[in-house]
């Protein structure tokens, strides 16, 4: 780059970068976190997803806002505000299918990313508190939208809500008096949708945004994992940047526009051609509102639950003197919390899977498989075969964490490479 | 590329700066496609704030009934047209003189703004029949609604017309502005017709 030829055009431009910079430090976070963030050069398909978590945030935050210039929180008027927002206000149904469709895909990236984090060891050491961040925000997520579904006021997001909340009830002695607390009400009623609608659009919001902004920190403090699960920050060179590692900005950023042009295509076709997913996304009950009279002749969340509502329902056994209802809970939220455990339930000498040995492998195709047949089991109705099934595959949910520390170390490993593999 | 450079100094040159203007157009051109983008994605959420089909129905026309209505008197209660209040007056022969005869003091007497009344209204009365006045019940100044002051608005000559509270704008019963007050156009005249003798359509 010749320097004298960009000085004069850009001079005006400096001089008012370094007003800031002397007041703000604009110039020393944007190289901090971006153009000089060395992130290791060998990412591959799976390193797509955090950034396209971030982009799908900011479609849910932008329509979001725009969906609530119309929304009414009410009993009466929720349920006729939709499909107002539908068919009387200009692009409405847009924002609305934006939105929806984006939840779906939210989850879908997110779990992406998680399998990511599984398959490469990004959990381990020293990322331990990253990853704990980012299950806060798994939390927080599942949280999010499990208060956006009840806001349509239709028939499956009341006794879907419904069912949730009764969840609770199974936890002893407390349980019907938090049900009381959580409703607001003696059953689902205005004050419970007036309240979801507060999480929904203001306190989880806020609380996604700020535990990502720490997830964020944390990973440029302890630096990206890579495929290969090897530190590059071991190698630098005389100027302190890791051999193995390039900036963020331009190349990573270039590359994840790229990633988000391709998500765009597969994003879009969705939001314009199958919004409703054959029912998956936008269940078809809710298109009649809600009734406190009237239960869906089949409840099922929405699909991202699905794998954890199927755990839950695998619980058919009282044990300990316990209820079957209260196991069921116990085993849903153990599904859900387990994984912030794997920074010390993962014993290997290695982090990625390229050089852990086959059990490992193994463990985590099973877990993968079953993962999915829970996710599917969870939208169908309850059947004999379909518990037997929900059951063995919870328990194999269960084994490739609690058997963690043993399969990953009797395994034979092979041994990580010096420098990255590209 | 690099290779290149090693080789041959003066080439260096020539393939950096062909290099640095296939980039310079690469980037302006991705920018170019990006804006584009970014001006269709804004488009939807632009637009969806504008009046929903609710909000555009409700601007639909209405009829006003004035039979009961006698010289003198405003139409009360106020009718409103796309949410507005509108002004229906029925003037004595005495006023409908006055607005021809007395023009002194007013800022637009001849109405020649067009954005204020439809074609048909340009006259004295600032209406289809000299009796009828409708206008809307809306100041030009900062909006607030004018009140209807039947006698004694201008104090020379002892005739009607309407009296905006909020900052004091005086109008004619033809809802000419007089000169001097803040608002700085005559009341706005919808359109509208005559459906029958005492039946007229606003929208």
């Amino acid at each position: 780059m010749d320097k004298s030829e960009t000085q004069s055009t850009d001079s005006g431009l400096a001089s008012a970068m370094e007003w800031i910079d002397k007041r703000f430090p604009a110039s020393e976070t944007f190289e901090y976190h971006m153009s000089r963030y060395y992130a290791p050069k060998n990412f591959n398909f799976w390193y797509y997803f955090g950034f396209l978590a971030m982009f799908v945030l900011v479609n849910q935050l932008v329509t979001g806002v725009w969906l609530t210039m119309n929304y009414v929180p009410s009993g009466d008027g929720a349920f006729a505000s939709v499909e107002y927002i539908m068919r009387d206000v200009e692009y409405g149904w847009l924002m609305r299918y934006l939105h929806s469709t984006g939840a779906s895909f939210f989850f879908v990236v997110v779990y992406l990313h998680m399998y990511r984090a599984l398959r490469y060891g990004s959990y381990r050491g020293p990322r331990e508190l990253l990853w704990l961040i980012g299950m806060a925000i798994f939390i927080a997520l599942m949280a999010e939208g499990f208060f956006g579904y009840l806001l349509p006021w239709g028939n499956m997001s009341y006794w879907g809500a419904q069912v949730i909340v009764s969840l609770f009830g199974a936890i002893p002695y407390i349980g019907p008096d938090l049900m009381e607390w959580i409703r607001g009400d003696f059953l689902m009623s205005e004050t419970t949708l007036n309240r979801f609608f507060a999480l929904h659009v203001v306190a989880l919001p806020l609380v996604l945004c700020i535990l990502i902004f720490v997830h964020i920190v944390a990973l440029h403090h302890v630096g990206s994992n890579n495929p290969d699960g090897i530190e590059i920050k071991k190698d630098k060179d005389e100027n302190g940047v890791p051999r193995d590692g390039i900036p963020f900005h331009p190349y990573y950023t270039v590359h994840d526009i790229h990633a988000m042009v391709v998500f765009l295509f597969i994003f879009c076709a969705v939001v314009f051609f199958a919004p409703e997913m054959g029912g998956y996304f936008l269940e078809k009950p809710n298109f009649e509102m809600a009734d406190p009279l009237k239960t869906p002749d089949h409840i099922a969340p929405v699909w991202y639950y699905t794998p954890f509502y199927a755990m839950l329902r695998a619980a058919t056994f009282p044990l300990f003197g316990l209820s079957a209802k209260f196991w069921g809970f116990v085993v849903m939220i153990g599904a859900i919390v387990i994984p912030a455990a794997l920074p010390w339930l993962d014993r290997s000498p290695v982090k990625s899977m390229r050089y852990k040995g086959s059990i490992s492998r193994m463990m985590l195709t099973l877990f993968v498989i079953s993962f999915l047949i829970l996710g599917y089991l969870g939208t169908q109705a309850p059947s004999k075969a379909g518990t037997i099934a929900a059951q063995v595959c919870t328990a194999i949910y269960f084994a490739y964490f609690i058997l963690m520390p043993w399969y990953t170390r009797v395994e034979t490993t092979q041994p990580e490479p010096e420098r990255v593999t590209v | 590329m690099s290779e290149g450079a090693v080789n041959n100094t003066s080439g260096e040159t020539d393939q950096e700066n062909s290099t640095n203007s296939r980039r310079y157009f690469l980037i302006q051109a991705t920018s170019a496609v990006a804006a584009v983008g970014a001006a269709g994605a804004a488009w939807p959420f632009i637009k969806y704030m504008t009046p929903s089909a609710k909000a555009r129905a409700a601007g639909a026309p209405v009829k006003i009934d004035f039979s009961k209505l006698s010289p003198g008197e405003m139409l009360s209660p106020i009718v409103a047209w796309r949410g507005k209040p509108i002004f229906v007056v029925y003037r004595d022969q005495p006023s409908i003189d006055s607005l021809e005869t007395d023009s002194g003091g007013l800022a637009d007497p001849d109405s020649t703004n067009p954005e204020q009344q439809p074609d048909f209204a340009v006259n004295p009365w600032r209406s289809e029949r000299p009796e009828i006045g409708v206008y809307v019940g809306i100041c030009t100044h900062l909006g607030c609604s004018p009140k209807y002051v039947e006698t004694d608005n201008f104090e020379n000559t002892g005739q009607g017309g309407f009296f905006c509270p909020c900052h004091g704008s005086k109008f004619d019963l033809a809802g000419r502005v007089v000169a001097g007050v803040p608002a700085p156009y005559n009341l706005e005249v919808p359109p509208y017709r005559f459906e029958s003798d005492t039946v007229i359509v606003i929208g």
